[in-house]
């Protein structure tokens, strides 16, 4: 049983239906006490960093998660959620995040400006990843496979890095630390490649 | 690198796929639920649902149809027709849509966008434009493209954009339904003027449209219907024919 974390961010109507295309059992929570006993769980979100973390910390649920990892158990945070699992965010002000996976969350307007690259923000479609070697491949990424992402904010290449996507910067499309996983796209909208990616989580 | 993308669009009335020529004249084409899972395994980027229902019994249809396909397509599903208010923005939402497209509802509400954006963020806001070559300029039309507003088109885009908007659908109305490729002059003049991602819509006839297509600079999609439906062009082959000219596409 995976147990999606409810705090009123996003839509999480395909999230369901992927987690159920896979064959996987779900529920949809915000009760500390109906997602600890789920055999892994999902942090989903959109929208911006502060009222997410000040949504979660309303219901408590950023303590739970925190005890949760602890345990050993995965967590999966999937865009706005992976970076919640950063330390830190710089969007509007710098704000606090879950302190899960060593690292900063930054504006990829500031990184391509820097480069002299006028792209386009968000960073809005399909892009290819790219594996990093000598990391744990626990999701069964291909180097190649292309998914689907919407962001505006990123986490640059770091230890955490598994996989990442070239748009004029390296952009963090996969990242872990231990038991913690991060995917910076969303994978209930990458086609097959995303459903398998989920498939694999729920085999953790 | 971001691929380039392919939008098969879906007109739904009552239920059923429907697609018009020059935005009259509609004829039935195929279920949409078959259509989309077949466009979703074909190599789509993304599907465009259209409501063009009037009454509420094709609403309460078009609701249920886009549940069925939105749980059983996993790509990112766009949503328009008939939004007016925040409160059709949340309808289509809790259906499975992930973005939603205003067109004339923006145009009656100045503040639609703003207010979505707010709510639901940039990436959920989609400004569609009906345009056509009227006065020298480029005029945005509205109700399907049957009401001169009047209104500047391009200033109006940028408007849009300002406001919240984080991505533009430009229909041609003076290319639509005539298949002799996409409004390539009426892209240039978009592109240049905002810095979203623009989905180019109306007059694809061929697969080579497309190519023609990604060389203007800003293009980021391109939207069809009616080659896709009568499978004049297949997705998966143009794609492939893509690929070989250099554009950047996810292939699958």
């Amino acid at each position: 049983m995976t147990g999606v974390i409810d705090y009123g961010v996003g839509n999480l109507f395909s999230l369901m239906s992927s987690l159920k295309a896979v064959g996987e059992k779900a529920v949809l929570s915000s009760d500390p006490s109906v997602l600890s006993g789920c055999d892994r769980i999902i942090l989903p979100g959109v929208g911006a960093f502060r009222a997410a973390m000040d949504k979660l910390k309303e219901k408590n649920l950023d303590a739970f998660v925190k005890r949760y990892a602890a345990t050993g158990k995965s967590v999966m945070g999937i865009c706005l959620g992976m970076q919640l699992l950063f330390d830190r965010s710089y969007e509007f002000g710098v704000t606090e995040g879950l302190g899960l996976i060593r690292g900063e969350v930054l504006p990829l307007e500031d990184a391509l400006r820097q480069k002299g690259l006028d792209y386009k923000v968000p960073h809005m479609g399909w892009n290819a990843l790219n594996l990093v070697n000598g990391q744990n491949n626990d999701l069964k990424l291909k180097q190649g496979d292309f998914v689907y992402y919407v962001h505006s904010f990123y986490a640059p290449e770091g230890d955490y890095t598994v996989a990442y996507s070239d748009y004029g910067v390296p952009v963090t499309g996969v990242a872990a630390a231990k038991n913690v996983i991060g995917c910076q796209f969303h994978p209930e909208k990458s086609g097959k490649v995303g459903l398998d990616i989920l498939k694999a989580f729920c085999a953790l | 690198m971001l691929t380039k993308r392919i939008i098969p669009c879906l007109d739904i009335r009552d239920g059923r796929v429907v697609k018009g020529v020059n935005f009259s004249g509609v004829s039935d084409v195929d279920d949409p639920v078959k259509l989309a899972s077949a466009y979703n395994d074909a190599g789509a980027d993304e599907l465009v649902f259209y409501d063009i229902t009037a009454s509420s019994e094709g609403r309460k249809l078009f609701t249920d149809v886009l549940e069925r396909v939105a749980s059983s397509i996993f790509i990112p599903l766009t949503v328009g027709g008939g939004i007016n208010t925040v409160e059709d923005f949340d309808r289509v939402l809790k259906s499975g849509a992930d973005k939603v497209s205003v067109n004339s509802g923006a145009i009656k509400n100045p503040d639609l966008i703003a207010e979505a954006a707010e709510k639901y963020g940039s990436q959920c806001v989609v400004l569609s434009l009906d345009v056509k070559r009227a006065g020298g300029g480029f005029r945005l039309f509205a109700k399907g493209g049957r009401v001169d507003t009047g209104l500047d088109a391009v200033e109006f885009a940028v408007r849009g954009v300002n406001a919240g908007a984080g991505e533009i659908v430009l229909n041609s109305i003076d290319t639509d339904g005539v298949k002799n490729g996409f409004d390539l002059e009426m892209l240039k003049v978009f592109c240049d003027a905002v810095k979203v991602p623009v989905i180019a819509s109306g007059g694809a006839g061929k697969a080579e449209d497309f190519i023609d297509l990604f060389k203007i600079r800003g293009v980021d999609a391109g939207l069809a219907a009616s080659i896709f439906h009568f499978k004049e062009v297949d997705i998966a082959d143009l794609k492939r024919l893509l690929d070989k000219n250099g554009v950047p596409v996810r292939l699958v």
